[in-house]
């Protein structure tokens, strides 16, 4: 147990140390500085607003900037969806796969675009080369930089004043994904390759095992590549099936380490770009302190749970839950995978959550329950983040009568209700799918475990689709034509509402002026202030989702107590 | 609308741009470095030997767990993915089964039974067990080959790796590797 503690104290040491100069490199990328990378990538990034037709100062107001956001997620939509249904005709398929059914391909196309990446597919019996590299690489990248793209949006409107317009976004798209993504997704590559991740175009290996001569498949393809943008892009749609539990997308405790690292280093790197970019670096520091907070809360609850709480098997000796791990991460590292894979909204599993135990999978529910915004997805997790922030200062200046400002702008009645519509959609939607889900004709017979677990599974369903995460308990069948039309639109729904609010909400602050701040404005860098908020978010998380979790989490740990 | 109808050209025409960039360019530039550098990982890890009588052999992904069933053999974990809860009576069923066909092989040995040897992986393949999993199978692997238990344990000791730095995961034994040495393979 102290090992694993020293490995969490460590991992999170490390993020952060790592975090700041990333951040403070992020905010350079967003204000179209010269950084280091310049000169390599200042050629293509011209090269490409040249090819595109679009000028980098070409500022878009609000509307403008939604819609474009809306179309390029459109289109990208349209080229992944018909890749993936004739991928049977199309070349770099050496497994001869078949073009994937159509329910299946517009649940996996929505999963993508939406930065969600849930898996209703299994990579290797599935999808071509083809489809993975050009399809869900490129949207793995691309969704990502639509995150932090919007992030940018709504830093703008704090630091903006009296604007109608709120940045370019083809240039914020191509900034993010040159300057930021791609430079870290070849390091991380490079680091999980060496540990015997897979990257070649050759088709599946066959030999013969050593007992008995039967064949063998080794699973192979470009996976190492994908595999780095889906950890960093908080994706997390695995190349195989298992996901990052499967030994050739994660062999060693090193790319354990170094894939759990890159899911929240982008994350947690975005608050410092914040502080900075607001010309005050507390309130940066602010928000990672509630996020850090709320992440180790749960990281002990899931450790405790996976280490204390196992059942005892008879003749077996009792040294945790180690159904669905792998033995070279163990109770520890899969715990502390799993408390961040849900607090990011990546979504990638390095053991199977389905057989964590009660306490242990509920937290990893609750995580993404609080709307995805303990560090988040990239981009959307602090842009989430500051609409709770701003719904806090709104109830703080309630209760001392003052008018509510946040970061010297003041926050009127059209703020409020686009805060709402970012708060609101998530546990809404999850709510909605759940139930919808349990009326469903047939519902019983998807599920894998029996019981209040089996519950639990349908609400860790759509409690991922409609926060973005994409992790499953995946026991469940969910390649069906109803998970996957519902789960679709969900994760689309979900995905867009909170950005077009966000962009909307930018585009307001961006019009007003930026008041001085006096004695009786609120102070939202102290610790005052961080205790209000995460009294704010787990009241919000709570209230939506206490009685869903005494049905299937909670009552799954009484039951079997 | 047409505010939004006249972003659909840069739109297209970025996503093809990134199409050529994040897909092909860094895909297939990931694909060359890597080849290079990491040629034996970009493939598989595959365990190529050669034979007494030269030829070469291969014996599957050094990452990829295979069926051993013989007591002769290291045993690793079952090859399932179960997705069961922990705590429920199919897994419980499950585990007392494998519990009760580990002890068959060895009737002798009453030390209670490692965990992860009687559950089952997230990935179903597996490759490693943990250090006192290959400890309870020492004697029993020993007794089959005529070997002593020092030379078993000196062959698993060869193919276990500890956590890195000392903190960082958990420690592991290859059990393919372990099973390929002690047939005078590897």
């Amino acid at each position: 147990m102290s090992t694993v503690i020293f490995q969490d104290i460590f991992f999170l040491a490390l993020l952060i140390a790592l975090a700041i100069p990333l951040g403070l490199y992020i905010h350079q990328v967003m204000d179209g500085q010269k950084t280091f990378m310049t000169p390599v990538l200042a050629p293509v990034e011209r090269l490409i607003y040249r090819v595109i037709g679009a000028r980098p100062d070409d500022e878009m107001k609000p509307k403008r900037y939604a819609f474009a956001v809306l179309a390029f997620s459109l289109v990208g939509f349209l080229f992944l969806f018909v890749l993936l249904l004739i991928q049977g005709i199309l070349p770099l398929n050496p497994q001869h796969l078949r073009g994937v059914n159509w329910h299946l391909a517009f649940n996996t196309t929505a999963s993508f675009i939406s930065n969600t990446n849930w898996q209703a597919y299994a990579g290797e019996t599935t999808l071509s080369y083809l489809s993975q590299s050009l399809g869900l690489t490129v949207q793995n990248f691309v969704s990502a930089a639509v995150g932090i793209s919007v992030l940018f949006v709504l830093i703008r409107g704090f630091i903006r004043h009296e604007k109608e317009t709120v940045g370019n976004f083809w240039a914020d798209l191509t900034r993010v994904t040159l300057y930021v993504l791609i430079p870290l997704a070849v390091i991380v590559t490079v680091l999980i390759a060496s540990q015997g991740v897979v990257q070649t175009l050759a088709p599946a290996h066959t030999s013969t095992t050593l007992q008995s001569a039967s064949t063998v498949t080794t699973h192979l393809g470009p996976a190492a590549s994908q595999v780095a943008i889906k950890q960093l892009g908080t994706n997390g749609g695995g190349f195989f099936g298992a996901n990052s539990a499967f030994p050739l997308e994660n062999p060693t405790a090193f790319s354990n380490f170094i894939e759990m690292f890159s899911l929240l280093i982008i994350p947690a790197a975005l608050c410092f770009t914040f502080g900075k970019a607001v010309k005050d670096a507390k309130q940066g520091h602010t928000l990672i302190t509630v996020m850090v907070v709320l992440f180790v809360a749960a990281l002990a609850i899931i450790t405790i749970s996976e280490h204390s709480l196992a059942p005892h098997y008879a003749g077996v000796i009792a040294s945790g839950n180690m159904e669905g791990k792998e033995v070279v991460n163990g109770v520890g590292a899969s715990s502390l995978w799993g408390a961040s894979t849900t607090a990011a909204s990546n979504g990638a599993v390095n053991a199977t959550p389905d057989s964590f135990t009660a306490l242990g999978g509920m937290m990893m529910m609750f995580l993404m329950q609080l709307g995805e915004i303990v560090f988040g997805g990239v981009g959307s997790g602090l842009y989430g983040m500051i609409a709770f922030v701003m719904l806090t200062v709104f109830i703080a200046g309630l209760m001392v009568g003052r008018t509510p400002e946040y970061l010297g702008k003041k926050i009127g009645p059209f703020d409020m209700k686009m805060v709402c519509a970012m708060i609101l959609a998530p546990p809404l939607l999850t709510l909605i799918g759940t139930a919808a889900a349990t009326l469903a004709p047939g519902a019983a017979s998807w599920l894998n475990n029996t019981g209040a677990h089996g519950f639990s599974e349908l609400l860790y369903a759509f409690t991922s689709m409609a926060n973005n995460n994409g992790s499953a308990f995946a026991g469940m069948h969910t390649n069906t034509a109803f998970t996957n039309l519902t789960g679709g639109v969900i994760m689309l729904l979900v995905r867009f509402i909170p950005i077009v609010a966000t962009i909307f909400l930018a585009g307001n602050l961006s019009k007003k002026k930026i008041v001085a701040s006096s004695e009786g404005t609120l102070s939202t860098s102290n610790l005052t202030f961080a205790g209000l908020l995460i009294a704010i978010i787990l009241i919000i998380g709570a209230l939506s989702f206490l009685p869903s979790l005494s049905l299937g989490p909670i009552a799954d740990f009484f039951t079997r107590l | 609308m047409r505010v939004f109808l006249k972003q659909l050209r840069p739109a297209a025409l970025i996503l093809l741009v990134m199409i050529v960039i994040c897909g092909v360019i860094y895909t297939g530039v990931m694909t060359g470095v890597v080849s290079l550098i990491f040629p034996q990982q970009a493939k598989g890890s595959i365990i190529t030997i050669t034979l007494k009588d030269g030829t070469k052999k291969d014996f599957g992904s050094e990452l990829i767990a295979q069926k051993f069933t013989e007591p002769k053999y290291l045993i690793g974990r079952p090859m399932t993915v179960s997705n069961l809860g922990p705590a429920s009576d199919a897994q419980k069923k499950l585990v007392a089964e494998r519990v009760q066909w580990l002890r068959s092989l060895d009737p002798g040995n009453t030390a209670p039974i490692p965990a992860d040897l009687v559950t089952a992986s997230g990935s179903g393949v597996d490759p490693s067990i943990s250090p006192a999993a290959a400890d309870w199978q020492v004697a029993r692997i020993a007794r089959e080959r005529g070997l002593s238990e020092a030379a078993v344990r000196a062959t698993i000791k060869r193919y276990t790796t500890g956590r890195l730095a000392g903190f960082i995961g958990e420690p592991a034994v290859n059990v393919l590797k372990v099973n390929l040495a002690l047939d005078g393979l590897l």
